[in-house]
């Protein structure tokens, strides 16, 4: 039974994404205790936003992350900072996003009242919320418990936009903390492998440690990504394209966490190809880079920020200086990639 | 992680770089990494281009993936076809091409291949599966064939009627002499392999120092093991020597795993094999010995392995001599990357072209 009983069932059936009364029990009993907000409480066909001033940002996603609950994070707290950062990235504050769920036959409701609080309280630290939503029942078999999507709109920050363009030699890389957190917690998850020190997910809300940074000094930061699959490594060889760029790495300068270090060295992976979750890339102005560093650095989110490499000529493809002294390749990978980390 | 970053300080790796372009002579010395774990790691490293003028690396054969003939690769499908069967291998022997197809491209029309991590998995999955013959595809060197040799005896032990190996096992040594003697390669010092030396011992490469003046050095992977190893080697070029000198003296001991020795010997027996690339080496190939014939996949089932002499194309072979770099084949990068390669240096993650290709020169 969940908590008020209301729904008489302890599982989701298909019957709560036909439409009928099982349908309006779920979303009235469960999805609304957990999204209550002005704009969703009607539950009009859409959500109500009212008159945005600015430029206006839009974004969407789609979550299958296997398991659903990982160390540090889970499908909730994803589908919500994983839209939110898609916007943080581009400049844009987020206002309001949407919740499609896609649940499978049999999934204990009580797994989705965990995802949904987390989604909740994931969008109260991002300061966004919840305005319209979907929910849809697939057969027992067709789908892996709960499926999510978001789509997230938001307001630019004024006069900023992401300039590629204006990439020129001498400007420097930061990233703003660890890389490979989120990956490696939900590989750990997922093989059931017992560590000495925990990984959790970097799995967080960015818009706090990005948008001040860009109201603060606007076009000095030229463009930032996060890089999420395919880690840094491939975040950087599309901004590199994007700028027309030559990208040097320092190895030296990477910040990577002792425990995840350890995890790639047992299980041969390349920190640099991991998927980050709460992580950004910036491509910085040289001579502005130590400031916008120190400021980074002041936010919780960014105390390991580091500056990690500069952009040396205008031809396309990312280097690395290596600890051994050595340049080399950082490419594309090819093929070894996990499947479904987010 | 100690352990590991004590062997990757950058100030030491400065140091030894600087010994190094010290030591060199006026012409670069030509040294052969046999292992693809070193061929990796110098890419990883970026060693190459730092150590150019004062010493060409070239890759040998050190990839066990690369170096098995495409008539191994018809046999393992050929033994996959015969109902019943159900072949167990290591992932990256999935792509390699035989002469009209790949396990992968095979498994996609329903062959029944699987992936494992150890030979132990497939005597698993054979004991846990006795309705079908489990074939494990047993390729590697002397540091996997302990593994092989391993599950072997342990499918005897549990009197397992449906399990046998299609071996293709190959010892080291014996490819570096022919190496050695060709006058085209004209390689001036080996960094041997860390983890083969482990089994086999550091005293397995005199013969090679003594018979053809060829200094050898045991490296471990990591890049300070790496320098210093070549810098071992630039300094015996230096006073004239031709000694085999232990940089791995963590891992690698003069009499190596007699354990591991023992195990091989009985297990297996010294045959001729043909390389991919080099030819029929005598002597360097294990078969499975007699008292455990009924384990040996191309007897119990007639489907024996025939060598035959070159893949078309690529030029693999020449890569694997360290006869030409990966660029100077006219597929490489173009007609031959890993999506898509043609040639087994380009399949394995350890395979020569595989590895420059990941991690270029630097100009890339």
């Amino acid at each position: 039974m969940t908590q008020d009983g209301g729904l008489q069932t302890d599982k989701i059936l298909l019957a709560h994404g036909e439409g009928g009364k099982r349908t309006r029990d779920l979303v009235g009993s469960v999805v609304a205790r957990h999204f209550a907000n002005p704009v969703l409480a009607p539950f009009f066909d859409s959500g109500l936003l009212g008159r945005i001033e600015g430029e206006i940002a839009f974004t969407t996603d789609g979550y299958v992350v296997t398991p659903a609950f990982f160390p540090g994070g889970d499908i909730g707290r994803l589908a919500v900072c994983g839209t939110v950062n898609d916007l943080a990235v581009c400049g844009a504050r987020a206002l309001a996003i949407s919740c499609g769920l896609v649940l499978e036959e049999g999934l204990p409701i009580e797994t989705l009242e965990r995802a949904l609080s987390a989604m909740r309280s994931a969008a109260e630290e991002a300061g966004v919320f919840i305005a319209c939503g979907d929910t849809k029942v697939v057969e027992k078999g067709k789908g892996d418990g709960i499926f999510i999507t978001t789509a997230g709109l938001g307001v630019a920050v004024d006069g900023w936009k992401p300039s590629p363009e204006a990439v020129r030699p001498g400007d420097r890389i930061l990233l703003t903390g660890t890389m490979g957190d989120h990956q490696v917690a939900v590989l750990i998850a997922r093989q059931g492998l017992s560590l000495s020190a925990p990984v959790l997910s970097d799995v967080a809300p960015l818009g706090g440690l990005l948008l001040p940074v860009l109201e603060r000094f606007g076009g000095k930061v030229r463009f930032q990504r996060d890089p999420t699959r395919g880690g840094v490594g491939v975040t950087l060889n599309e901004m590199a394209a994007a700028a027309n760029a030559r990208i040097v790495l320092e190895e030296e300068r990477l910040p990577v966490r002792e425990s995840v270090r350890g995890v790639c060295e047992i299980l041969g992976f390349d920190p640099l190809y991991l998927a980050n979750e709460g992580k950004a890339v910036m491509i910085v102005d040289g001579p502005a880079a130590g400031e916008v560093l120190a400021a980074l650095r002041e936010h919780p989110l960014g105390r390991e920020a580091a500056m990690i490499g500069e952009v040396q000529e205008r031809a396309p493809g990312v280097h690395m200086r290596t600890l051994a002294g050595g340049l080399r390749a950082v490419d594309y990978p090819v093929g070894d990639q996990l499947p479904r980390i987010c | 992680m100690r352990f590991i970053d004590d062997f990757r300080d950058p100030a030491a790796a400065r140091a030894l770089v600087g010994r190094i372009l010290k030591d060199a002579g006026d012409a670069p010395m030509r040294l052969m990494e046999v292992c693809g774990t070193h061929t990796v790691a110098i890419g990883r490293a970026g060693i190459r281009n730092l150590l150019s003028g004062a010493v060409t690396l070239v890759s040998g054969p050190g990839c066990p993936v690369c170096v098995t003939p495409d008539g191994y690769i018809d046999a393992a499908i050929a033994l996959g076809r015969m109902p019943g069967v159900r072949l167990a291998s290591f992932g990256d022997m999935l792509r390699v091409p035989g002469r009209s197809s790949s396990l992968e491209k095979e498994r996609g029309k329903g062959l029944d291949v699987r992936v494992v991590y150890s030979p132990m998995d497939a005597v698993a999955m054979a004991a846990a599966a006795p309705e079908r013959e489990t074939v494990f595809l047993g390729v590697g060197f002397e540091t996997t064939a302990p593994a092989v040799a391993g599950a072997i005896r342990a499918a005897s032990e549990r009197g397992l009627e449906n399990f046998s190996v299609l071996s293709s096992v190959r010892t080291i040594p014996g490819a570096m002499a022919v190496l050695a003697e060709d006058p085209d390669v004209r390689i001036e010092g080996f960094l041997c392999p860390a983890h083969v030396s482990t089994v086999i011992g550091t005293d397995a490469y005199l013969p090679l120092a003594s018979t053809y003046r060829i200094p050898c050095v045991v490296a471990g992977f990591e890049p300070l093991d790496i320098l210093l190893g070549i810098s071992m080697l630039l300094r015996q070029k230096k006073e004239g020597a031709a000694r085999v000198e232990n940089e791995y003296s963590r891992g690698a001991t003069p009499a190596g795993n007699r354990k591991a020795q023992a195990l091989l010997r009985e297990v297996f027996s010294p045959c001729d094999t043909g390389w991919r690339g080099i030819g029929v080496i005598p002597g360097s190939g294990l078969r499975i010995a007699d008292r455990y014939a009924a384990f040996d996949a191309e007897k119990k089932h007639g489907v024996p392995v025939v060598f035959t002499a070159e893949t078309k194309g690529c030029r693999c072979g020449d890569v694997l001599k360290g006869k030409i770099f990966p660029a100077e084949c006219p597929l490489f990068g173009k007609a031959c990357v890993p999506e898509e390669p043609v040639g087994p240096c380009m399949v394995s993650g350890e395979g020569t072209c595989a590895a420059y290709y990941k991690y270029g020169s630097g100009s890339r």
